[in-house]
């Protein structure tokens, strides 16, 4: 039973305020920013901060449920990936996980470097470029979540590529909204 | 003309389109997980309007937050409003939300005929 101790130290120790492991839904998308924001108000953090928190949130939940079942779910667990919310003092760190096919790695990680390499007005324009020609995905996806997380936190994303087995990789994204200049 | 009225809810945004109390409005919080399907009627009463208008339209958008599907389809809403002629939109932002503001001035800067009118609340 030690390992409920060790979680639960992790989650102190890297000040974590909210981990979900499992299935995802938009019922549970809905919960879990629910959860969060009531989080927040009981911190009585500011509306602009939480507004960018709630925001990138949306985007990463909403990510897992599009493309979490596009991947061979017998070898790897139904639809699941892994969501956690940090505070810090100076900053809210926003990460997520989940299996995605071997095939997407390449495409998906050119895809986050460009996104990195582009400053404010250039994530602007590719914001627009995307909305005004894109077509939604057959997931419902924009195309746009990636832009508009680097453009509320105005910080770079990180991103890794773990793999699994010959099929599938874990992508982890972070995100960090920063508390003191909104 | 039928009225769309719909209440809106933690993830969908509360809709009024009446065309004989002159009333178009989208509120609150926008993130249907599918935004197209959630979508589809309101661009489909569109395009019947857009066959007769009324002589002047004021659409409303008063949204407190939109994922990045519903932007698309709020574009596709401005761009069947660009062809009808006699409306304007006035877009409602909270005073401390620049992100919203800059939203409105965005999607205003894509549509080429609709007038933009920002109001912070």
């Amino acid at each position: 039973m030690k390992y409920i101790y060790d979680l639960h130290r992790i989650m102190l120790r890297q000040n974590l305020i909210l981990v979900y492991e499992g299935e995802f839904t938009q019922e549970i998308t809905k919960s879990v920013l629910a959860m969060a924001e009531r989080n927040m108000d009981a911190f009585g953090e500011e509306a602009s901060i939480k507004r960018k928190v709630f925001n990138v949130m949306v985007e990463c939940l909403q990510n897992i449920c599009k493309h979490a079942e596009s991947y061979d779910t017998e070898s790897y667990g139904k639809n699941s990936a892994i969501f956690m919310i940090g505070k810090h003092n100076n900053e809210y760190i926003i990460t997520s996980g989940n299996a995605i096919p071997q095939d997407r790695v390449e495409d998906l990680s050119a895809r986050l470097a460009h996104i990195n390499s582009l400053d404010k007005e250039g994530l602007k324009e590719l914001y627009k470029e995307i909305i005004k020609n894109g077509e939604l995905s057959s997931k419902g996806g924009a195309g746009l979540g990636f832009i508009d997380m680097a453009r509320k936190s105005g910080q770079k994303l990180r991103y890794d590529f773990e793999p699994i087995n010959d099929a599938l990789s874990f992508f982890s994204l972070r995100t960090t909204i920063s508390r003191s200049n909104g | 003309m039928e009225i769309i009225n719909l209440e809106g809810t933690e993830d969908t945004p509360k809709i009024i389109l009446d065309k004989d109390k002159a009333l178009f409005e989208i509120s609150g919080r926008s993130l249907p997980e599918d935004a197209a399907e959630f979508y589809a009627p309101i661009l489909e009463w569109l395009d019947k309007y857009q066959a007769a208008p009324n002589p002047e339209t004021n659409f409303l958008f008063k949204l407190e937050y939109f994922n990045t599907a519903s932007s698309k389809l709020i574009l596709d809403i401005l761009s069947k409003l660009d062809n009808i002629a006699g409306t304007r939109v006035t877009w409602y932002y909270h005073e401390d939300d620049e992100d919203m503001e800059e939203a409105g001035e965005e999607f205003s800067e894509l549509v080429e005929n609709v007038p933009f009118e920002f109001k912070s609340y």
